[in-house]
C-alpha cells in the first residue's frame, strides 16, 4: 500500500516561499499593535520603529522560534484522553466555527442563532463519531455581544466533552475563557498539562497583528494553552493574486506568530493554520469553495509541515446558501483535499455561505463526506498473503463470493456502511420511502442523533462553577440569568 | 494634443487604470489651461462611468474598478488645488462621510465605496479604519453629511453598525443623517435590523443607493 500523500509544491518551492517570507519578516517587517508584544520583539533583536509599530524580524530570531516551538502536541477530551494529535500527518475534523447565522431546515432564508441552536450542534457534534473535536460553532444573539465568545465556550464544555476549537473577541474575554477551562480541568496546572482547547488568533493580512489577537496569541502562550494562527491573504485583495504570493505572505505571518508566542513562552504550543482564500473578482466574496482557496490551504500547509509543525485549515465548506448540489461537491472537494494533505486539524463541517452559516442538516451530510474521507485514507489494504488469487480460484467460474467466509470475514474493514444520509436503494425502494433528498435525509437523522445524546459527566459543583463565571461576566453588560435551552 | 484629444485620453488612462498618466494629464490640463471642472466632468467621470458600466455588464473586474477609482483620485488630487484657488467648487449630490467600524481594519471594500462615491458625484470625507463610535457621531455633528458609510468586514465588527445607530440616536443626530453599512456579512435583512437606510451589494450599487436615498434616482 502506498502512501497517500498530496502536495502541489516542489522541495524547491517550499525553499524559495520561506525565503520570501523571512525577508518579508526583515523588510517592510510586521506591525504589532500590542506594546508589550513589540517590546519583547525589540528586546530579542529585532529593529522597531515606535511610531508605526513595525517591528523588523531578523531571520536568526525566526530560526530560534523554530528550535523551541513543538513539532506535535495533543488535545484532551473531558476523561483526560488524549483525542486530537497536532502534529505529522494525522487528520481531523471538527465544525467550522463562529457562524453568526444558521439555516434551519426547508428554509432557504438563514436567521441569527440562539442558545437553543448551539445546544443542539453541540449536542449533535458530541454524537458524531467522525467528528474529533467540537467547535463554538455559533454566535448566539440572545446574550450580550460582549461576551458572545466566552458564553459558546461555557455551553461547549457543558454539553460536550469533546476537545474544543475555539477563539476570543478581546483581550478580557480571554482570561474568562481560560478560567472556564479551568474550572473543568481542575487547576491551571492539570489544564497545562492537559489542555482541552486550541484558540485560533487571527492576524490581519497583510502582515499585522492587532492588539487583540496578538494579547490572545500571548496570554495563550504564557498559559500554555495551544494557539492556532489564521493567517487569511484573500488573493488579489488583502493578498497577491497570486496563489503562490499568497502562500509566501501566510508563512510571513504565521511565522511572526511563532516569534512572537515562542518569546512569550518558549514551548509554548502553536499551530499553523489559515483561512486564506481566492477573492472572487466579480462579486468581491471570499469564496471558501473555490478550488483556488484549496490550492492555497494545501499549499501553506505543506510549507508548515516542512518545518515540522502542526497544521490546521478552514476546509470542506461551501459558500451555497442552502442545501443544494454546490454545498455537496464544494464540501466534498475541500475535506478529501485536507485530508490528503495530512492536515491536522480541518475545520468546516456544516459551515455554508462563507464561514458565515452553519446548517444542523449540513453537518451530518458533511460527517458522511469525512466518513468516506477515512475509509480513502485507510487506502487498499495489501497485507493479504494472497491478495486475489487464492478465493478466486476457490470460488471458481460462476461462483457467489457473496457466500464465502472470506467475504464475511473482509467486507466490514473494506467497506464503510454509510448512514441513512446517503441514499443507495433501488429507485422503487426510495419512492416508497417518502422520495426524500439528501437535506431531508439528513434532517431526518439531525432527529435521531439529537434523541440518542448524551451529557458529559460533569460534577454539579463545575457545572456550578461555570455558570457562575458566565454569570458574572455578563452581569456589566445587563445579563442577569442564562438563557434557558428546550430539547 | 487638443483640449477633446486631452479630455479622450483622460478618460481613457481611467478605463485603462493608469493612475501614473491620470494624474501627468491632469497637470498638462492645467499647464494648458483647461478648466479643472471640465476636465473632471468631460474626462475623468466619464472614464469612470464607462468603468461602472464594463463591470456592470460583466466585462470589467473588481481590479478595474479599483485602479480606475485610483486614477481617478489621483488626477483629483492634482486639480482641486486649482479649484479651490479660483474658488470654484464641484457641484456635488451630496456629502457623505464613510469608515470601517471600530476594531476592524479592513479597507478595501470601504475605499472602493468612497471613491465611487466621489466619482459619482458626491463629496466624500473618508476617516479610515477602525473608526471609533464617537468619531462617526462627531463627524455627523459637525460636518453635516447627507450619508454616512459604515464598514465592516468581520462578521463580530459587524454588530458595531448597530452600536453606532444607537450612538446617533442617542446624540439626537439620527433623523439627521441617512445610514448605510456595507461590508462582506452586511445583507439587507440586517440593515433592517439594525435600522439602517441603506445598503448595497457592491460599490456600483452603492451609488445607486446613495442616490435614491437624497431622491437623485
Amino acid at each position: 500500500m502506498a502512501t497517500i500523500q498530496l502536495r502541489l509544491l516542489s522541495e524547491e518551492d517550499v525553499r524559495r516561499i520561506l525565503e520570501e517570507a523571512y525577508a518579508l519578516l526583515e523588510e517592510p517587517g510586521v506591525r504589532v499593535y500590542d506594546p508589550e508584544a513589540l517590546e519583547m520583539l525589540e528586546g530579542a533583536g529585532a529593529r522597531v520603529d515606535g511610531e508605526t509599530r513595525t517591528a523588523h524580524i531578523p531571520a536568526q530570531m525566526v530560526d530560534r522560534a523554530l528550535e523551541t516551538v513543538p513539532r506535535s502536541f495533543y488535545l484532551y477530551d473531558l476523561q483526560g484522553r488524549p483525542a486530537v494529535h497536532y502534529g505529522g500527518d494525522d487528520v481531523h475534523f471538527d465544525p467550522g466555527s463562529a457562524a453568526i447565522y444558521i439555516l434551519d431546515y426547508g428554509s432557504t432564508r438563514s436567521r441569527k442563532p440562539v442558545t437553543a441552536d448551539l445546544v443542539a450542534l453541540l449536542k449533535l457534534a458530541d454524537v458524531l463519531k467522525e467528528l474529533d473535536a467540537v467547535s463554538t460553532a455559533l454566535v448566539c444573539s440572545d446574550v450580550p455581544r460582549e461576551i458572545s465568545d466566552l458564553y459558546r465556550l461555557y455551553l461547549a464544555l457543558r454539553f460536550t466533552g469533546k476537545p474544543v476549537v475555539t477563539g476570543a473577541f478581546a483581550i478580557e474575554t480571554w482570561e474568562v475563557m481560560y478560567r472556564l477551562l479551568v474550572a473543568v480541568a481542575g487547576s491551571e496546572e492539570a489544564l497545562a498539562a492537559r489542555p482541552r482547547a486550541v484558540f485560533d488568533v487571527c492576524p490581519s493580512p497583510p502582515l499585522l497583528w492587532s492588539e487583540i489577537t496578538c494579547r490572545n496569541l500571548v496570554d495563550c502562550a504564557r498559559h500554555n494553552v495551544p494557539a492556532e494562527f489564521v493567517s487569511m491573504p484573500l488573493a488579489g485583495a488583502t493578498g497577491p493574486a497570486t496563489l503562490a504570493g499568497s502562500v509566501v505572505q501566510h508563512a510571513a505571518e504565521s511565522l511572526s506568530g511563532i516569534v512572537i508566542g515562542q518569546l512569550a513562552n518558549p514551548g509554548a504550543p502553536l499551530v499553523w493554520g489559515g483561512s486564506p482564500a481566492a477573492f472572487d473578482m466579480r462579486t468581491g466574496t471570499p469564496p471558501m469553495g473555490a478550488i483556488e482557496t484549496m490550492m492555497i490551504d494545501l499549499a501553506y500547509a505543506q510549507v508548515g509541515k516542512s518545518l515540522g509543525l502542526p497544521t490546521h485549515a478552514y476546509m470542506g465548506m461551501s459558500d451555497a446558501k442552502v442545501l443544494d448540489a454546490q454545498v455537496g461537491l464544494e464540501s466534498a472537494l475541500g475535506t478529501l483535499l485536507a485530508a490528503l494533505g495530512g492536515i491536522n486539524m480541518v475545520s468546516g463541517a456544516g459551515m455554508l455561505d462563507f464561514e458565515s452559516c452553519q446548517s444542523l442538516e449540513k453537518l451530518v451530510i458533511d460527517h458522511e463526506i469525512i466518513a468516506m474521507v477515512r475509509r480513502f485514507l485507510r487506502g487498499i489494504d495489501t497485507g493479504e498473503p494472497s491478495l486475489g488469487l487464492e478465493i478466486i480460484r476457490q470460488v471458481g467460474h460462476r461462483g457467489n463470493f457473496l457466500v464465502t467466509q472470506h467475504t464475511r470475514r473482509h467486507f466490514q474493514k473494506e467497506l464503510y456502511l454509510p448512514s441513512s444520509v446517503i441514499d443507495r436503494d433501488f429507485r422503487q425502494a426510495w419512492e416508497e420511502k417518502g422520495g426524500l433528498d439528501a437535506a431531508a435525509r439528513a434532517h431526518r437523522r439531525v432527529q435521531e442523533l439529537l434523541a440518542v445524546y448524551q451529557p458529559p459527566a460533569l460534577p454539579d459543583e463545575v457545572v456550578a462553577e461555570l455558570e457562575e463565571i458566565t454569570l458574572q461576566a455578563g452581569r456589566p453588560y445587563g445579563l442577569e440569568h442564562l438563557p434557558v435551552w428546550y430539547g | 494634443m487638443s483640449k477633446e484629444e486631452l479630455l479622450a485620453a483622460m478618460s481613457e488612462s481611467v478605463i485603462e487604470g493608469e493612475i501614473e498618466r491620470a494624474a501627468e494629464l491632469a497637470r498638462q490640463a492645467l499647464e494648458e489651461g483647461v478648466d479643472p471642472l471640465e476636465a473632471i466632468e468631460q474626462g475623468y467621470a466619464r472614464g469612470i462611468r464607462e468603468v461602472g458600466e464594463r463591470f456592470a455588464r460583466g466585462e470589467y473586474f473588481l481590479p478595474h474598478l479599483a485602479m480606475g477609482a485610483e486614477a481617478m483620485k489621483a488626477a483629483m488630487a492634482v486639480l482641486e488645488p486649482e479649484l479651490a484657488r479660483r474658488q470654484k467648487e464641484r457641484t456635488t449630490l451630496g456629502r457623505v462621510v464613510i469608515g470601517t467600524v471600530a476594531g476592524d481594519i479592513h479597507e478595501i471594500g470601504k475605499t472602493l465605496v468612497a471613491t465611487m462615491l466621489s466619482a459619482g458625484g458626491f463629496a466624500v470625507t473618508d476617516l479610515g479604519v477602525d473608526v471609533p463610535t464617537r468619531r462617526f457621531v462627531e463627524a455627523v455633528r459637525e460636518e453635516k453629511p447627507h450619508i454616512l458609510g459604515l464598514s465592516a468586514l468581520l462578521t463580530t465588527t459587524m454588530l458595531v453598525q448597530r452600536e453606532v445607530i444607537a450612538a446617533l440616536e442617542e446624540a439626537g443626530l439620527r433623523d439627521q443623517v441617512k445610514v448605510m453599512v456595507g461590508g462582506a456579512p452586511v445583507t439587507q435583512a440586517w440593515a433592517d435590523e439594525i435600522g439602517a437606510d441603506g445598503y448595497a451589494e457592491d460599490a456600483i450599487g452603492a451609488v445607486q443607493r446613495a442616490r435614491q436615498l437624497l431622491g437623485l434616482a
